[in-house]
């Protein structure tokens, strides 16, 4: 009795350690396939850009492409500066400080992408609409964005992002 | 609908709410889990699991390739070197996928000389060889689209070869070639069909596969011996007898195919194929996969074109009326001593074939490659249907577990000697 005890623990070892290296062995082929689908090397190094802000004249506002997706570089007036200044942070929906938004006061830069659905902003052209805040205004479900590129009013939940980006220079700003 | 079809009881209530509806569970109880093997299957046996393993890991990587490839002659090399270089795990996944190709060949090879060796193939198993045939047919076409899809030198020249096999035919010929390449050349019509041909062909092997799987369970696996069988004595369950002793197979295959994998990825390529295809230059030495190189040799060796094509088509052909051509009873080689060696010829012959398939087809390969050419026919139309006549079959045992009680070991030689093995007593006393 005592040995037949002895050889069920020995059968019950093996099994155990059979199935949890066949489940190890498993996970471990799995995992490069599941890896193969995150984004590739080549994919990565297009993750950060640098741009040439030296010819963006105040006022004016480029679009341009990181990762994909529109990202708003906007040189912003004295008036604009002061607007998105003078709102009191916690009368927001996504309570946030202009200061907070922006590394020089006079450059904003956005992910122009609005936080509701994913459309692109209108804004970004003297003739676009500019939404009730003056500064951009989402089509698709109708979110208005101020100075600062915060949620005013709209169905959208948060303010636009703000991407990862530093300034090299004066005149040159890389993103990512 | 029959009302008093009786449903399987299980203890489990989920278990018992499916099989009501959709008796799958039984099903798989009786085909994988009391599926009756004859218990002296050897590991030639495990080749077939081995093989819907392979297919599975082929069709897999080959989604996870299809990700980052991209089908447009401009693009297609590039976008392979990409997923070498770039994409994670790419180089792994184009390693596993192309020496899969191999190995998947070498396996059905196997798979195939072991039915041909122990006579799966004869009564009541011919339409599982047929289907078995063309699962082969269909790996053949699969692995020759694949090979086009890098757009390397070998892809670019191999598919333009191959696709001018069809312009032998007369009249319709060059017609059929274009319509086939949708391009008066191999171009990026040829490239964009041949990979949504590739990516869709194995999901049709898949398919024949389990008609094959389906086959066999009918009438149970052949075995060494060749003779069916009788009681239960002659027999072990599927489970867990032969899934362990498969299971041994896989990590065996598992251990062989991961050394060449990260220690010899290339062996089997050519490089050739890393110059990207040039439509204006062929290179010196064009010459198809080893796997296909058997049935290149006999196109090459008859100095006639459409001869060469019609020859390497009935090469294969023959395959599928082979269980007719064999006109004895007796199953096993094991028990046809004449045969046996013919058999064996055969294979080496099989393998002298795809050596100077790889080979320029000239002087002594030539000649090799013909006499190969003469044998491999001579097999097939006078060796298998007369041998059966003249030979005389030495006595099958009378059953599975005769072959255990008598320690009856049939060999060489046609006689039967007893030969007290410690290993087999064991068996015996299971």
């Amino acid at each position: 009795m005592a040995k037949k005890h002895k050889k069920n623990k020995r059968r019950d070892f093996l099994q155990l350690s059979t199935v949890t290296l066949g489940a190890v062995g498993t996970a471990a082929f799995i995992w490069p396939f599941l890896k193969s689908m995150s984004p590739a090397e080549d994919t990565l190094a297009a993750g950060s850009t640098e741009i040439d802000i030296s010819a963006i004249e105040e006022g004016q506002s480029i679009t341009i492409k990181w990762r994909g997706k529109p990202v708003f570089i906007k040189k912003r007036t004295k008036e604009e500066i002061d607007a998105a200044k003078m709102v009191q942070a916690s009368d927001l929906r996504d309570p946030q400080d202009d200061a907070d938004r922006v590394q020089k006061e006079e450059w904003l830069v956005l992910v122009g992408v609005c936080t509701h659905l994913g459309c692109v902003p209108l804004g970004q052209k003297v003739s676009d609409m500019k939404g009730e805040y003056d500064g951009w205004y989402c089509p698709c479900h109708g979110s208005h964005y101020d100075t600062s590129g915060r949620i005013r009013k709209g169905p959208a939940p948060k303010n636009l992002d703000i991407p990862p980006y530093a300034f090299l220079n004066d005149n040159t700003i890389k993103i990512g | 609908m029959d009302k008093n079809r009786k449903v399987h009881q299980f203890k489990n209530p989920v278990l018992n709410w499916i099989e009501f509806r959709l008796p799958i569970i039984s099903y798989f109880k009786k085909e994988y889990g009391d599926y009756p093997m004859p218990k002296n299957c050897n590991y030639f046996w495990s080749f077939g699991a081995l093989a819907t393993i392979t297919l599975v890991t082929m069709i897999v990587s080959g989604i996870f390739l299809a990700m980052n490839y991209t089908p447009h002659t401009d693009m297609a090399f590039d976008s392979v070197e990409r997923i070498m270089r770039d994409v994670n795990y790419g180089w792994l996944m184009r390693y596993i996928h192309s020496n899969g190709a191999s190995f998947f060949f070498i396996i059905v090879y196997i798979h195939i000389v072991r039915a041909m060796y122990f006579g799966s193939y004869k009564y009541p198993r011919e339409l599982n060889w047929i289907l078995g045939v063309f699962i082969f047919l269909l790996m053949m076409a699969t692995s020759f689209l694949g090979y086009t899809l890098p757009w390397g030198q070998m892809s670019y020249w191999g598919a333009t070869v191959i696709t001018n096999l069809f312009s032998a035919i007369p009249i319709i010929g060059e017609g059929l070639k274009t319509w086939l390449l949708g391009d008066y050349n191999v171009g990026n019509a040829t490239l964009n069909r041949f990979f949504a041909l590739h990516y869709v062909l194995p999901f049709v092997i898949f398919g024949v596969v389990g008609l094959h799987v389906a086959a066999v369970h009918v009438h149970g696996s052949n075995n060494p011996d060749g003779i069916e069988i009788k009681s239960n004595n002659d027999s072990v369950n599927f489970f867990p007898y032969m899934l362990i002793k498969d299971t041994v197979a896989m990590c065996a295959f598992g251990v062989a195919i991961s050394a060449v994998i990260f220690f010899g990825p290339n062996l089997m390529s050519e490089v050739d194929n890393y110059i990207p295809a040039d439509p204006l230059v062929t290179p010196a030495h064009i010459v198809p996969n080893w796997y296909l190189a058997p049935f290149y040799a006999i196109l090459r060796a008859v100095p006639d074109k459409l001869g060469g094509v019609l020859l390497m088509f009935g090469a294969i052909a023959i395959l599928f009326v082979l269980p007719w051509l064999d006109r004895s009873k007796v199953r096993s080689c094991n028990y046809r001593p004449i045969y046996k060696w013919f058999m064996m010829g055969f294979f080496v012959n099989f393998f002298a074939l795809g050596y100077v398939g790889m080979l320029p087809a000239e002087g002594l390969y030539l000649l090799i490659a013909r006499v190969g050419l003469l044998y491999y026919f001579g097999f097939f139309f006078i060796i298998t249907p007369f041998v059966g006549w003249i030979e005389k079959p030495n006595k099958l045992p009378l059953s599975i577990s005769d072959v255990y009680a008598k320690n009856i070991t049939p060999n060489i030689g046609g006689s039967e000697t007893v030969m007290p093995s410690p290993a087999m007593q064991k068996d015996t006393n299971l």
